[in-house]
This record gives C-alpha cells, sequence and structure tokens, in this order.
C-alpha cells in the first residue's frame, strides 16, 4: 500500500512537468502582454522595451519556462504584474484555505442530502419522494449554476434576509467562536449553489446501486441469516453501495476547487475562483499559471486519494 | 418437524397476472431426514424453499398455507420474529457461492454476526466458535481464513463457508437449494456428502432442492417431484426410482443415461415447462404428456395415495 502510494506520487512528476508546459505554452501562445491593456499606447516605445526586458519577457521562450519552473518548485511563481506586484504565493495563500473550506461545505451538502435521499428512493421506488427526488435531480442538473446562484441572493438573501448575500464574514469585529458561525453563515448558500449538480448526481448513482445492492444474493444471504431490516442496510448494503461514489468524489475533489470561480464571482467570495476570474481578465499571467498548475495538482491528488479509499472501503482492491 | 400445509405463493405481475408459482404444495421433513425437492428449472422449487424462509420478495407473496416449524406457525410470526428464526432454528445454503457472500466483510465478520445476533456471544467467544465452525467444514487454515475476505476462496471453499454459516447456530432444518449446480463435479460430491456429514451430528433436518437426480439418489431419503408449482409425485427414494408413476418423472428418468442398457439416445421430454401464469387448464403437464388422455385436458387430478408412502398426481391412476 505505502509502496503504491510512493509509486504513485513519483508518478505525478512527469505529469506534472507535462502540465507545466502545457500551461506555459497557452500563456506564451496568447496574443498580447500584460502591459496592452495598462499602458497608454501612445507612449514611448522604447520605454515599453525597457519594461518587457525588466519582466524577462524578451529572452527565449526556454529560458524563460525554465526560469519560471525554477522558481515555481521552490514555491516561487513570481509576483503578480497587476496587484502592485505583490508575490503570486501571498495571493494564493490569503485565498486558498476560503476556497477549500467552500468546496468542504459543498461536498459536505452534497452528501448529507443526496445520500438519504438516494437510499430511501431505492427502498420505495416510484413513491411519491421518489418521484420528487428525480423531479429534483433533473432540476439540478439543468439549471446553471451562476442562475441557481442569483435566484438564492434574491430571494433567501434579499427578500427573506436569511443569509448574507456576499463575502465570507460580516465584519473585522467578530471574533471567536461568533466568527466561526459568521463564516458558515457566509458560506451555505454559496456551498448549496457549488454543490447542487453533484447532489443531482450523487442522488441518482446512490438510488441506482442501492437498488442493485438491495437485489444481490449476498443481500439475500444476509437476511436467510437473520439480519433485520437495519443491518442488512446499514452494514451490508451500504458500503457496498458507496464504492462508486467514492470514485466520484476523487474527481470532485478537484472540481471543487477549479469549479469555484462562477459561484465565487456571483457570490463576491475572496476564493481562487475569483482571483482565477480576475488575472485571466487581466492578463496577469503569473496567476493564471500558477492557478492552473495548482488545479492540476488537486486533480492529480483527488484521484489518489479516491483509490486509497477505493482500497479500505473494498478488500478485493489491493496494490501491491 | 417442518410441516408445510396448502402452501400458495402467487406473483402479481404487471399486467394484472397472476403466476402461481407455488400452488397447493404440502410438505413434511422430519429432524435426521434428507427429503429432495427435484423439477425443472420453473416448476417453483426454488420458490418453495424461499416461501419456507418467507423470503419471498415483492410482487411475489404467500397467499394461503401454513408453515409450521417445531409446532409454531411461521406464517403468523411477525417480521421481527422471524428474524430471530431465519440463520437460527432454520437456515438456508443457495445456488451461487461465489454471490453469496458479501464481498466487503471477513469470513469471519460473516460467521460471527450471526453467533452473536442469536447466539448473544461476545466478539472473542463469536470468533472462536468460528474457527472451530470452518475447522468443523473443512478449513485446513481456519486460524487464517477468518481474516479473509470472500475473493480469497475458491467456488468450494465459499460453499463451505456458507456451510459454516448456516450450521453455526445448530439449525433444527436446513435447506440447500441447489448447492452444487454451480460448482464441478468432485467438489459437488465433496460439499454433498459434508452437508450429510452435519446433517447426521447436527440431526438436522434437511431440505434439498436439486434438478440433478443423480444428487438424489446419492443423498435423499424422500423425493418429491414438482411440476408446475405443484407436487406430482412423492415417494420414497427407492420406490420413485425403481417403479416410478408420473410420466413426468418417467419422462426426468428416462433422460438419464444408464450403465445397465446401452441406448442410441437419451429420452426426453418434448416442449417446455410452461410459464406460471398460463398454465393449461387441465393437468398441468397435459401439453407434455405422452398418455395425456380427454379428461387431462378438463381438469387437474388431485395428489392421490397410492400406499401410505406414495403418491402420484395423475389420472392413470385413478379408478374412473
Amino acid at each position: 500500500m505505502y509502496k503504491y502510494i510512493i509509486r504513485r506520487l513519483l508518478i505525478f512528476i512527469p505529469m506534472l512537468f507535462a502540465l507545466s508546459v502545457i500551461v506555459f505554452g497557452l500563456a506564451k501562445a496568447a496574443p498580447g502582454d500584460p502591459f496592452s491593456t495598462m499602458l497608454d499606447p501612445t507612449i514611448d516605445p522604447e520605454v515599453y522595451e525597457d519594461r518587457r526586458d525588466e519582466l524577462g519577457l524578451n529572452d527565449s521562450i526556454p529560458v524563460q519556462y525554465a526560469r519560471w519552473i525554477g522558481n515555481a518548485v521552490q514555491g516561487d511563481f513570481g509576483e503578480s504584474i497587476v496587484y502592485n506586484s505583490r508575490p503570486v504565493m501571498d495571493l494564493i495563500s490569503a485565498r486558498f484555505w476560503n476556497t477549500v473550506y467552500l468546496g468542504l461545505v459543498a461536498l459536505f451538502f452534497t452528501l448529507i442530502v443526496a445520500i438519504p435521499i438516494g437510499v430511501y428512493s431505492a427502498r420505495n421506488p416510484y413513491s411519491i419522494l421518489d418521484y420528487f427526488g428525480t423531479g429534483f435531480g433533473f432540476v439540478g442538473l439543468a439549471i446553471p449554476n451562476f442562475f441557481f446562484g442569483l435566484l438564492a441572493i434574491y430571494f433567501l438573501a434579499i427578500k427573506l434576509g436569511w443569509f448574507p448575500p456576499q463575502g465570507t464574514v460580516s465584519g473585522s469585529d467578530v471574533s471567536g467562536m461568533k466568527e466561526f458561525f459568521d463564516r458558515i453563515h457566509h458560506m451555505i448558500l454559496p456551498g448549496i449553489t457549488l454543490g447542487l449538480a453533484s447532489t443531482a448526481t450523487y442522488m441518482r448513482y446512490m438510488r441506482s446501486e442501492v437498488i442493485d445492492v438491495l437485489g444481490s444474493d449476498y443481500i439475500r444471504t444476509a437476511k436467510a441469516k437473520g439480519m433485520t431490516d437495519r443491518v442488512v442496510l446499514y452494514k451490508h448494503t451500504l458500503r457496498n453501495a458507496l464504492i462508486p461514489i467514492i470514485t466520484l468524489m476523487g474527481f470532485e475533489f478537484g472540481v471543487l476547487v477549479g469549479g469555484a470561480v462562477i459561484t465565487e464571482r456571483i457570490f463576491n467570495y475572496p476564493g481562487l475562483g475569483t482571483l482565477f476570474l480576475d488575472a485571466v481578465i487581466n492578463r496577469d499571467y503569473p496567476i493564471v499559471m500558477a492557478l492552473t498548475l495548482i488545479f492540476g495538482v488537486f486533480i492529480l491528488v483527488g484521484n489518489l486519494l479516491a483509490d486509497i479509499f477505493y482500497s479500505v472501503v473494498d478488500p478485493r482492491i489491493r496494490y501491491d | 418437524m417442518l410441516e408445510v400445509k396448502d402452501l400458495k405463493t402467487y406473483f402479481y405481475l404487471d399486467d394484472d397476472q397472476v403466476a402461481k408459482a407455488v400452488d397447493d404444495v404440502d410438505l413434511t421433513v422430519k429432524a435426521g431426514e434428507t427429503v429432495a425437492i427435484v423439477g425443472e428449472s420453473g416448476s417453483g422449487k426454488s420458490i418453495t424453499s424461499l416461501s419456507i424462509m418467507q423470503l419471498i420478495n415483492k410482487p411475489g407473496k404467500i397467499v394461503d398455507g401454513e408453515i409450521s416449524l417445531l409446532g409454531r406457525n411461521l406464517l403468523n410470526l411477525s417480521n421481527r420474529e422471524m428474524t430471530k428464526i431465519r440463520g437460527n432454528d432454520m437456515a438456508m445454503i443457495f445456488q451461487e457461492p461465489m454471490t453469496a457472500l458479501n464481498p466487503v466483510y471477513t469470513i469471519g465478520n460473516q460467521i460471527t454476526e450471526v453467533l452473536r445476533k442469536h447466539k448473544k456471544m461476545n466478539r472473542k467467544q463469536a470468533k472462536r466458535r468460528a474457527i472451530d465452525l470452518l475447522k468443523l467444514v473443512g478449513f485446513p487454515r481456519a486460524e487464517d481464513t477468518v481474516d479473509e475476505y470472500p475473493h480469497q476462496l475458491s467456488g468450494g471453499m465459499r460453499q463451505r463457508a456458507m456451510i459454516a454459516i448456516a450450521i453455526s447456530c445448530d439449525p433444527k432444518l436446513l435447506i440447500a437449494d441447489e448447492p452444487t449446480t454451480a460448482l464441478d463435479v468432485t467438489i459437488q460430491a465433496q460439499i454433498l456428502d459434508l452437508m450429510s456429514d452435519m446433517k447426521e451430528k447436527l440431526e438436522m433436518g434437511l431440505l434439498l432442492i436439486t434438478h440433478d437426480l443423480g444428487v438424489v439418489a446419492e443423498y435423499a431419503d424422500r423425493v418429491l417431484v414438482m411440476y408446475g408449482g405443484q407436487i406430482v409425485e412423492q415417494s420414497p427414494k427407492r420406490n420413485l426410482f425403481k417403479d416410478p408413476k408420473h410420466p413426468y418423472t418417467e419422462g426426468l428418468l428416462e433422460s438419464l443415461p444408464s450403465v445397465h442398457n446401452d441406448l442410441e439416445r437419451l429420452g426426453t421430454i418434448r416442449g417446455m415447462v410452461p410459464p406460471a401464469h398460463k398454465f393449461p387448464t387441465g393437468c398441468r403437464f397435459s401439453s407434455r404428456c405422452p398418455h395425456a388422455m380427454d379428461k387431462c385436458f378438463e381438469s387437474n387430478p388431485e395428489l392421490i395415495d397410492l400406499d401410505h408412502e406414495h403418491a402420484v398426481r395423475c389420472y392413470l391412476y385413478t379408478e374412473d
């Protein structure tokens, strides 16, 4: 098992290298540079060239790449071009945990809604609640994130005033447990918005998996052994039904971090998604490249975690 | 010990049709006795055994009859009370050892959960007993096997583990539904020998469901031949093979190869078992019977006693 994990981590190196080349190549292939939107077009071309020299933008591409990757492996992604030359790493680390917490809240909502409803639907197929769940599933998949987010802000935040419409915390004067709950309060709407589509997916998966498992021979064996319905469901069915869900969660891990771009923007939530979007609009390439690489790492780690959990839940899968 | 009277298990199909999978079955199993039910696929033998365990799933339902085990009518018991009887007073072994054990729990876990429920053993006692049981059914390294998972065992070994589970609480009745159909021939004999050994040791009644007349000849004391959800002939084993009465039984026996006479071709029974929702109006075998008479198409004969042990459901043996 440990050998397997180490081997998988070693495979990360060439994959990340390939990813970094692609990220760098795309950034370089894009037309224009950070100055093309910032500078007065009438400025002396010599000043413009001086600034480019200063940033090393006139060196050959391989040299630029080597410099960038060399610094990147040391955790230095250079300085932001737009945000007053602040180090990219500072900008990212200030927002990193916001995004991670938001992802966790989204995942939490997904699981506590999807698993119970999925299991209920499977045990009572074609019941009213099952149809309701199916309907919710289609709606959840069909509504775009941003639209649901706007609806949530309009009705739940503005009309009803139950939740704050934006930000992460009410003000700088709250602290301690109060701050903790305040932050949670701020994360509920964006969390639900972010988790909506996957809630629908998980629910459908759960429903079909549980129906599948309930019809299997070993469930009949468990009943023939005199196990009560509770034990049959919680011990014998759930663990088997969760195996495919774990695969799904592995992918989700990367998507939750990278996919929060739109949700964070709508709720004006200072996370990596907002930073990424601003950087793209402002052609702040050091940030774009750093974030793309980080999102890539998340997806790789998510898949590795899924594989590890997989072998924990299912003894038939052993990596040695 | 086990007495089944007028058992009727019907399946209510979507289009308002009723499949009479088990229709008026009477049977008894005494302690220490092996009763075999033989018949083709679709004759109702598995449904009979699942009805006794009360493991019939929707849309099936036991509509009438009486199933008494040790003097208690099981059909009056609630589902909760049945969970105390299944796996305890009566146990069942299934056809598919490859899928009958839960893949995510160890063999030991699947044995101890029965002991802990029915015998109220603690973890340690249950594990010790599980090891003893595994030794009893022929695992040479029982101490290791308790911690192994089903996928680490071969089909024959899994069926042994199923037997260990089934006999763990010293049941009075063991139902084996085609326990060797999925195994290869040498293993079949081992498993059947093991089961009849256990039957002797624990003085259980054994209800053996099979379509293999060779198995019947070797292991059964009494035989019930089922066709179309009904018993068409019942007799002690010896009589049945020497002097079969029902044309269906004759057909089954003619389809067996024999070492005594050299035949060019084995006998066959033409046609197929009619589906359970459209049996012929008269005798259910009439459409395939070589001796069918006019009245066979008009009404279904009763099971008539030829002597106190041998009974047959056929107009060839009625007076008029």
